[in-house]
């Protein structure tokens, strides 16, 4: 799915990642862990294609090197970035972004676009699955939206817009442990043979409801050790003070 | 084709104004100045009563005396107006179409292309429009059906000939003839625009609407229009404009004149999109208006929504005055500027009856280099005690390089009345852009989604056939602004 070849990434000239491999099959769930400033939410900038991430190396997705596609592109091949800040934008509602949202994937597919009548049975049935309260669908996209909602707001599109590669930038900070619940049962019911996760997290406690098939960590800009889900258990007793030497 | 379909579409090839082509046909045009022979000339070919010209003639007298205003932010080089044409018209014309058959089929082409097909048949359900081409009214769509309940909806060069007793009584009472220069030119050089007039306790039935459209060249185009709501009736009203692309400044200087009486309703939208000028600033229109209304009875209100798109200078101020006790004033604005356009714009609230209420809500949206101004008077007077007034002033820049302000004027000479104001300036965030394109959006579409967000609150106050159009229209406006 994934195949990450030397990547570098610099920010305003300064180099953040410095060589990074990494392969993600597809189905596969990974978790890279991290210190703060260690680069990780650089790496999902990087790898959704922000404006100002200079990459270099090579970004392979399902054969394609995707390193010269802008951010709407690499959206439209189904990557999605679980914001860890979801931006508020007044004056639109949720309900409305979220249909332009879909509809522009599947433009982008060729495929038919979705009227608002069948758009609202779809959101529907995709809310309650995840126990998500419709009435944030009628106000302005995540304006006033407690940290809760706004997560969920994010894994609500998520399984809207049915993504290959969905990299999750610290979706789990700040949650209270039933709007982690949520998100992490969102997630759960997505994994597939067809989809991979690339989790970026602080904590370990994520990782107790979304169990990875890899944990990585991350520090300096490049991975320093990889291993099974029981390497993230040793850094929650150990820290990460080891790794940054 | 999807509207983002069209917007990219449009976006690739260039051609960021739609409504830039230029209609060949014979045109009568008077010879070039501003005299009094071009007044008689344009109230000949009216077949004006008599006392009309006079009034002409009166106002192009007080003229000679008044000079133009120069106290608005954007300024434009000076305008030579013996240089300019005050009357053109389809030489097929010369006698008036007498009905929808005879319009010249390159003018029917015209109003085709520009979606505002004139047969009736094919009209919108429910939309009555009287279109007017350069100097003169083409056609008015629906005018026996409103007749049998009474509305008169003509061209006003009809009604002075047909209803002299009301242009007599309304015209100029709302704006003095000698109200400042581009009220008293108009006055002495309009050459057409429309009447209406709905009776006692009538609801109209259908949205009236005019499509103005410039098309010759050196042309400026004076539009009058006077919109009479008699007691307890109601009625809404919308005008749209477009003109050809030229590299030269055009001049349209309108009046529009409302009066609402005892319990009268009157909404008037306006979708202005004048030929903006090219990228660098180049040609446009020049598009000072004259807008008033006045809630002349108890009871009455006036709203007043516009959406400005286009134009190279954008100058108007819709205004109210709000006579009649517990009378109400609304303005709603959306004012887009992009590449070199310019606006000064907002709205006069006058408060002189008891219990009167006004509200007034603004959206400015800057792009490129353009420059936005909001300027507004509320002022009560010291008899309209309990009045009130909310003002929302909100300005949005996209990129680095456009200007936005805000000059609100208020006055409050009572002390039982309420005047609140609120001003906000934001910017399009790239982390806004960069969460809309991570969804799949591209920039264009992210610009105009966040943009139409923005001002919602304006364009639902549009009738919902034009709602759609417009907020097309905002998405276009602001193609390359971003990137």
């Amino acid at each position: 799915m994934i195949n990450i070849k030397n990547l570098a990434v610099s920010v305003e000239d300064k180099e953040i990642i410095k060589n990074l491999n990494l392969e993600i099959n597809s189905g596969e769930v990974h978790a890279i862990m991290g210190p703060n400033g260690s680069g990780k939410s650089t790496l999902s900038y990087a790898l959704s294609g922000k404006d100002g991430y200079e990459a270099k190396g090579e970004i392979n997705y399902n054969g394609e090197n995707i390193l010269d596609l802008n951010t709407e592109e690499r959206a439209q091949k189904g990557i999605f970035l679980a914001f860890q800040y979801p931006i508020e934008i007044p004056g639109v509602f949720t309900n409305n972004f979220l249909r332009t949202s879909v509809n522009a994937v599947k433009k982008s597919k060729g495929e038919k676009e979705i009227n608002a009548v069948e758009f609202l049975s779809l959101v529907k049935e995709k809310s309650q699955k995840l126990k998500i309260d419709k009435e944030m669908l009628s106000r302005p996209l995540n304006v006033g939206f407690s940290g809760g909602e706004k997560k969920r707001n994010e894994i609500l599109q998520m399984s809207l817009l049915e993504p290959n590669f969905v990299i999750m930038d610290e979706t789990d900070s700040g949650l209270d442990i039933d709007a982690l619940k949520v998100v992490s049962n969102g997630v759960n019911a997505m994994r597939s043979p067809k989809r991979s996760f690339l989790i970026i997290t602080h904590y370990q406690r994520l990782l107790n409801y979304i169990k990875p098939d890899y944990v990585h960590v991350f520090a300096n800009g490049k991975i320093v050790q990889s291993g099974d889900w029981k390497l993230a258990l040793e850094l929650e007793n150990d820290g990460y003070a080891k790794f940054l030497n | 084709m999807s509207a983002s379909d069209e917007i990219i579409q449009k976006y690739q090839d260039g051609a960021e104004y739609d409504h830039g082509f230029v209609t060949d046909i014979d045109t009568i045009e008077v010879p070039k100045g501003l005299s009094e022979e071009t007044i008689k000339f344009i109230s000949n070919q009216k077949k004006e009563p008599k006392w009309m010209l006079e009034w002409r003639l009166n106002a192009y007298n007080r003229l000679q005396k008044m000079k133009e205003p120069n106290w608005q932010k954007p300024k434009y080089p000076k305008i030579d107006y013996q240089e300019l044409y005050y009357y053109s018209a389809p030489k097929s014309f010369k006698d008036g179409p007498k009905s929808l058959d005879e319009i010249d089929p390159e003018i029917k082409k015209t109003y085709d292309k520009l979606g505002i097909p004139l047969e009736e048949q094919k009209r919108l359900s429910g939309v009555a429009v009287d279109a007017v081409f350069d100097s003169v009214s083409v056609a008015t769509t629906f005018k026996d059906k409103l007749k049998d309940i009474g509305v008169i909806f003509c061209s006003i060069s009809e009604a002075t000939r047909e209803h002299p007793e009301l242009v007599k009584k309304y015209l100029g009472s709302v704006i003095p003839v000698t109200d400042h220069f581009f009220a008293t030119l108009n006055s002495a050089v309009f050459t057409d625009g429309s009447f209406v007039y709905i009776p006692p306790g009538v609801r109209c039935p259908m949205e009236l609407s005019t499509y103005f459209r410039i098309n010759a060249q050196n042309t400026g185009q004076f539009e009058r229009t006077l919109i009479i709501a008699d007691k307890n009736s109601y009625v809404s009203y919308l005008e749209g404009c477009t003109a050809p692309m030229r590299d030269e400044n055009q001049l349209h200087a309108a009046n529009v004149e409302l009066i609402a009486l005892e319990g009268a309703e009157i909404k008037y939208s306006t979708v202005q999109n004048w030929y903006p000028g090219d990228k660098e600033g180049k040609g446009g229109i020049y598009n000072f208006v004259t807008k008033r209304g006045d809630c002349r009875g108890n009871n009455s209100k006036i709203s007043w929504t516009q959406v400005e798109t286009g134009s190279a200078i954008t100058w108007k101020y819709p205004s109210c005055i709000l006579r009649g006790d517990n009378s109400q004033g609304e303005f709603y604005s959306v004012a887009i500027t992009n590449n070199y356009q310019k606006a000064d714009t907002g709205t006069k609230m006058i408060h002189l009856g008891k219990n009167t209420k006004s509200k007034i809500i603004s959206k400015g949206i800057s792009a490129g280099h353009a420059d936005n101004t909001y300027r507004g008077l509320v002022s009560v007077h010291p008899k309209a005690t309990g009045s009130k007034n909310f003002t929302q002033c909100d300005s949005l820049l996209v990129g680095n390089k456009c200007g936005a302000h805000t000059v609100p004027y208020i006055e409050n000479k009572n002390s039982s009345s309420e005047v609140e104001h609120e001003a906000t300036t934001s910017k399009i965030s790239d982390d806004q852009l960069f969460y809309c394109r991570q969804r799949g959006l591209n920039q264009e579409e992210a610009v105009s989604l966040i943009v139409n967000g923005f001002c919602k609150e304006v364009l639902q106050q549009l009738p919902m056939e034009f709602a759609v159009e417009a907020q097309k229209l905002v998405g276009i406006s602001l193609e390359g602004s971003v990137g």
